[in-house]
């Protein structure tokens, strides 16, 4: 890291109507730094690097790169200035070869692709990178780290000054981090500035240079992440004390709900376990394990192939998602925005549509029914939201993630699944939905929770199993349970 | 333009283009604003309107339908023959043919939710198949003079009001109701709006679809008794060009493809301004082939209207 400026934001604001996105925010980005942005959903992290990447234009303010001023950038121009952002969501083409997704938009001289020779510029680039790409296989057939690597490799191949990365290792495995992390900082002795965003607070520690808080759409602080510490940063975002732990409950488990015996089907296989009344179970594994299939299955979004389900002591066969609430099983899936939530219909029309048939007569919508469902969720789980007319897509991701449970709960479930429950959700909202969990079991629900995020593993389930493979590696008990030996069975390394 | 004349056309655009379209006339046409005439613009839209109401449906489930011309030409066929050939009573013909309209509609939905392909392709291959079996079976001579009873529907008078006026009105109705009111229609929207999630929030989107294909194929059909009782004959051309008729229509009255937004308010606006265009472009004496060039450019002018209104809503 020099102490040279490359990046400089003055007064920057940008305000949609009702919101200030970002409001008046002043900042400095040194170049060959590692510089972490912290801050809750909301907190106007995603609007400033879509201003600093051109994507959006800002309504105030300057922003500086490499000593020239723009008051708003295109995306060409931020690009011409080293500027490449890696999304959440890839921007890759799946069917095309890594070579040419490192490639793609860029302007070749003449009409023809020389693709041997872009194949071999790829290989090179993934080479220095330190990694084994093959330039020539589909990018679709790489697991989520890999395509983040092409994703590098894109930046890398356009000169890159200034890497944004947005979460980056959100879809990553352990081991995948370690790699990513490897390359974070090949990149950075190379001069370039990485603006790093994150929930996971502890990876600050191992990568971070320096940590800059947000807040509200405000700049809070910057800090060397060496003078600082979790308790410090965690307290700077929220601008609370906050206890930054999983809420005790009163563990009284009942008879058996729930059991699944030799389950098969949509790429799991041979799962045996047993819910009962009150607990929280947790699943835990590597992502692609098998454990959101094995979710769906439950619920009747994938089919059975073999294996046998029982409520209660009784066999049942789950026809169909409809069939699952009907029995009173409900799920609150992995991908909030694409799956659980429908963005552009308000928060009421979202908290009813699954109980929609019941608070109906004559296939009439009772209006008043609709309205106190609707009312005792928002208040119940703490929604924050003027009005139960806005729009989910208006919503922050805890708030989203709220109006899911309320749309699963609102439809008299009594076993709920919980995929990656708090998976983009900011640390204050993160403890309302744990706080939420503890009171749906003390109330006699029950809970299937998959979690790749390990301390919620562990500090919310009461017995933990965890699935390799497709495959069920064990079943943890509480008095067993510790990161090393849950990483182990998941692992697969017995 | 500023801000507040976007959150305006935001909230009221096609009452805008309605209100346009309607005081150009009033101020440049003499005629226009006789009661006489603005009951013959309603009679004149009736039959696409009715028509449009089933493609609302189909239109917020996030789907399209090319083929309710063909079922409008094929089902008129089929009534027709009922009465003029076999001598059906005239209630148990419409009877079968409304049942006839429901299963081709089921079958178009049928297909397209098992086949989990777009229906706008399935809809096109249905189209050609309705189209072209009209023409052969026909030969292309059309069947006309229907028993008088049956013609009320096309050209009965209730006081001063078109029974063809009565019948709109009345599918409207109930096309909002169902739309607005009831639990199938909330899944509509559901199911438009995102089908994953209305999948996996309990909804049969297979059963949906299929549903809200028949319900299409009802209101078709019904749209096909006023239209065979208007004009007194059915051809093999007599479905016409319904499906983008009604797609201009929905769309002009804010409506936008892919689904999961809109209501009937949105269609029947829609099917105003079409009347209302119709009808003036006569009055001033402009000819049918310019009277399409101009519904063609008034349709790009409200989608451009409504992309720019978007996009700074984004806030871009």
């Amino acid at each position: 890291m020099t102490d040279k400026t490359i990046l400089k934001i003055e007064g920057l604001s940008k305000y949609y109507p009702g919101v200030k996105a970002i409001d008046h925010l002043s900042m400095e980005f040194r170049e060959g730094e590692v510089h972490a942005l912290l801050g809750e959903n909301g907190a106007g992290k995603s609007t400033l690097i879509k201003c600093i990447a051109g994507a959006i234009h800002p309504d105030e303010g300057i922003i500086e790169i490499s000593g020239e001023k723009f008051t708003s950038l295109t995306p060409q121009q931020a690009k011409e200035k080293g500027v490449q952002v890696i999304y959440q969501e890839f921007n890759l083409v799946p069917q095309m070869s890594c070579a040419e997704n490192v490639y793609l938009n860029e302007r070749t001289s003449g009409l023809i692709v020389n693709t041997k020779e872009r194949s071999q510029k790829a290989k090179k680039i993934f080479e220095d990178l330190g990694v084994d790409v093959d330039p020539d296989r589909e990018v679709g057939s790489y697991t989520p780290a890999y395509m983040q690597i092409v994703e590098i490799a894109k930046a890398v191949s356009r000169n890159v000054r200034i890497l944004i990365m947005d979460e980056p290792t959100a879809p990553l495995t352990v081991n995948e981090v370690g790699l990513l992390f490897r390359i974070v900082k090949q990149l950075k002795e190379q001069g370039v500035t990485i603006i790093y965003i994150s929930h996971r607070i502890e990876e600050l520690f191992e990568i971070g240079d320096r940590v800059s808080v947000m807040r509200d759409g405000q700049y809070v602080k910057t800090l060397n992440i060496g003078e600082t510490n979790r308790k410090e940063l965690v307290d700077l975002m929220v601008g609370r004390e906050l206890t930054e732990s999983y809420p005790s409950r009163k563990v009284d488990l009942g008879e058996e709900v729930l059991r699944v015996e030799k389950f098969t089907g949509n790429g799991v296989e041979d799962i045996n376990f047993t819910l009962h009344k009150g607990e929280i179970l947790g699943f835990g594994g590597l992502v692609g394990a098998g454990r959101t299939e094995l979710m769906n299955v439950i619920y009747g979004a994938n089919k059975l192939e073999s294996g046998q389900l029982y409520l209660e002591g009784k066999p049942v066969r789950i026809k169909d998602t409809a069939d699952a609430l009907a029995r009173g099983i409900g799920m609150i899936p992995e991908d909030r925005k694409r799956t659980g939530v429908f963005l552009r219909m308000s928060i009421r029309w979202n908290t009813v549509i699954s109980a929609i048939k019941r608070i109906s007569r004559f296939g009439i919508v009772n209006r008043k029914k609709e309205q106190e469902i609707a009312d005792y969720y928002i208040e119940r789980l703490r929604i924050r939201t003027p009005s139960p007319d806005q729009l989910a897509g208006n919503l922050s991701g805890g708030n989203q993630q709220k109006v899911v449970l309320a749309k699963t709960m609102a439809a008299n479930t009594r076993v709920i699944i919980f995929d990656e429950p708090t998976r983009g959700v900011d640390v204050g909202a993160k403890q309302e939905i744990y706080q939420l969990m503890n009171q749906l079991v003390e109330e006699g629900h029950s809970i299937l929770m998959v979690s790749s995020d390990m301390p919620e593993l562990l500090g919310m389930s009461d017995r933990i199993v965890v699935i390799c493979e497709g495959r069920q590696a064990g079943i943890v008990p509480k008095e067993e349970f510790s990161q090393a030996h849950i990483l182990d069975l998941a692992s697969g390394t017995n | 333009m500023g801000d507040k004349f976007w959150k305006f056309y935001r909230k009221f655009g096609s009452y805008i283009i309605l209100a346009a379209v309607f005081l150009f006339f009033a101020l440049t046409q003499k005629a226009f604003l006789k009661p006489a005439n603005l009951m013959n613009v309603l009679q004149q839209v009736a039959i696409y309107g009715i028509v449009a109401t089933g493609v609302t449906f189909v239109m917020i489930s996030g789907g399209t339908d090319l083929s309710v011309g063909g079922q409008v030409a094929c089902n008129g066929l089929l009534m027709a023959a009922m009465m003029v050939y076999w001598h059906i009573p005239v209630p148990v013909a419409i009877l079968l043919g409304i049942v006839a309209g429901i299963v081709l509609g089921c079958i178009n939905g049928a297909i397209a939710a098992v086949l989990r392909v777009t229906p706008f392709v399935i809809t096109l291959c249905t189209m050609l198949i309705l189209n072209g079996v009209a023409l052969v079976v026909t030969n292309g001579y059309p069947i006309y003079d229907m028993p008088e009873s049956f013609l009320w529907f096309g050209q009965g008078w209730i006081g001063p009001i078109p029974v063809s006026v009565i019948v709109l009105a009345f599918v409207c109705l109930i096309g909002w109701f169902v739309l607005s009111k009831t639990y199938f229609g909330r899944n509509v929207y559901a199911l438009g709006g995102n089908q994953e999630a209305a999948r996996l929030a309990g909804i049969n989107i297979v059963k949906m679809r299929i549903m809200v294909y028949g319900l299409c194929g009802l209101f078709t059909s019904i749209g096909t008794v006023v239209m065979l009782a208007r004009t007194n004959s059915a051809t093999a051309t007599s479905g016409g060009n319904y499906q983008f008729d009604c797609m201009t229509a929905i769309c002009l009255g804010g409506i936008t493809f892919g689904g999961g937004n809109g209501n009937m308010i949105n269609t029947f606006i829609g099917v105003l301004i079409i009347g209302i265009l119709a009808n003036g472009l006569i009055l001033m004496g402009v000819n049918s082939n310019m009277q399409q060039v101009i519904k063609g450019f008034l349709l790009l002018f409200a989608i451009a209207m409504d992309a720019i209104q978007k996009r700074r809503a984004a806030g871009d």
